[in-house]
């Protein structure tokens, strides 16, 4: 089977990507990325998720990928099923700005950093070390992951690149 | 709540009159602003899956420069007066005279992010008004925000009430551009504007469309 080098990861969206495949989502705003990966079996599996928790969801049917807290669990289950260990999982995240800065401090405004400490807690909960953080100001984001060197390239508008 | 599936043609013919009356009043606002001419072309109204959001402004990575409102009152939504940031820097730039203007450098330019503000809160204070007047609802904006950054992570923001519901926007885009003597395109902007999914129903109704188109 013929394997596309880059993996897409869309809004409220995942998968996972394997050597010699890297794996990439962008325009993060207010959303996170979020990359899971075993650094021994070389797996990786990313999402994009829009919000906190799946109880915001109004309608029956949900898209598990838009959550922090299902789409962190689906990324583990997915990597297990691929043989990772979840001992050894490691995860890094970027994402959480707040695009606008608003006069008024409404509570829905703050969703940036709200997402990021929700994904913080659902990892901690599943005891997935976070390695690598890179949440909040006011950029989006474009990230795109390595399975086989576990770096993570982060892209800005105004500030060009780093990796972590 | 009404349901994306169930929109019919005759919805969106209401969807796209909607954006013909809004655009077109903030067209003419614009267009008193500078002094030229400025076009506007026919609305599309497309229920879009969050993946295409951005098709229409050149791509999720796209640097825009993007003003921002909250919609209040009866049929709440989100809103932006959206340009490619070389756009936005030129129209700025005219306005101020000063050819200096560029959104995607370091400088802090803070008369020019003002103005952009400004400019952004005319145009969309026009287009609801006259959307309000059309449709006899109260809609209201909330101060304006702008943000100059990737099309994507700017729009996905007035995704998130929309997001809590599906994977699928209605979005109401009305691009307006100024010809300049040369016939070469100047200036091209987008209105986005994107109703949260309760607002639908309300909209519909107060302009005397049912359910079933």
């Amino acid at each position: 089977m013929r394997m596309d080098k880059l993996v897409k990861v869309g809004m409220a969206d995942l998968n996972t990507a394997k050597v010699p495949q890297t794996i990439r989502t962008s325009g993060l705003g207010s959303c996170i990325g979020v990359v899971v990966y075993d650094e021994r079996l070389k797996l990786s599996a990313m999402a994009h998720i829009m919000l906190p928790d799946s109880t915001y969801a109004r309608s029956g049917v949900i898209n598990r990928a838009k959550y922090a807290d299902t789409a962190v669990a689906d990324l583990i289950g997915l990597l297990e099923a691929d043989g990772a260990l979840r001992s050894r999982l490691k995860a890094k995240i970027a994402g959480g700005a707040q695009m606008f800065q608003f006069s008024s401090s409404n509570e829905a405004m703050r969703i940036g950093p709200r997402n990021a400490e929700a994904v913080k807690d659902v990892l901690a909960s599943f005891r997935v070390e976070l390695v690598h953080e890179d949440t909040g100001g006011g950029s989006g984001r474009t990230i795109e992951f390595n399975p086989a060197t576990s770096v993570l390239n982060i892209r800005t508008v105004n500030k060009g690149v780093v990796e972590v | 709540m009404f349901q994306y599936e169930h929109v019919t043609a005759g919805h969106l013919d209401m969807l796209k009159e909607i954006g013909n009356i809004g655009a077109g009043h903030a067209a003419t606002a614009l267009s008193e602003m500078l002094g030229k001419t400025i076009d506007m072309n026919v609305p599309s109204v497309r229920v879009v899956p969050f993946n295409h959001i951005c098709d229409a402004v050149g791509g999720d990575e796209e640097p825009v420069t993007a003003v921002f409102l909250r919609i209040e009152g009866d049929a709440p939504g989100s809103m932006y007066f959206m340009m490619p940031a070389a756009e936005g820097s030129r129209l700025i730039g005219q306005l101020l005279n000063d050819s200096g203007i560029d959104f995607l450098s370091n400088e802090p330019n803070a008369m020019g992010r003002s103005a952009l503000n400004e400019v952004g809160n005319i145009l969309a204070g026009a287009y609801l008004s006259s959307l309000s007047d059309f449709t006899a609802l109260n809609l209201k904006p909330t101060p304006p925000a702008l943000a100059v950054d990737m099309a994507m992570a700017v729009l996905s923001f007035g995704l998130i009430e929309i997001s809590k519901a599906g994977d699928y926007a209605i979005v109401i885009d009305t691009e307006i551009s100024e010809t300049g003597s040369d016939n070469a395109l100047r200036t091209k902007g987008h209105f986005f504007l994107l109703p949260d999914p309760d607002s639908l129903e309300a909209v519909f109704h107060s302009l005397g469309v049912n359910e079933n188109g």
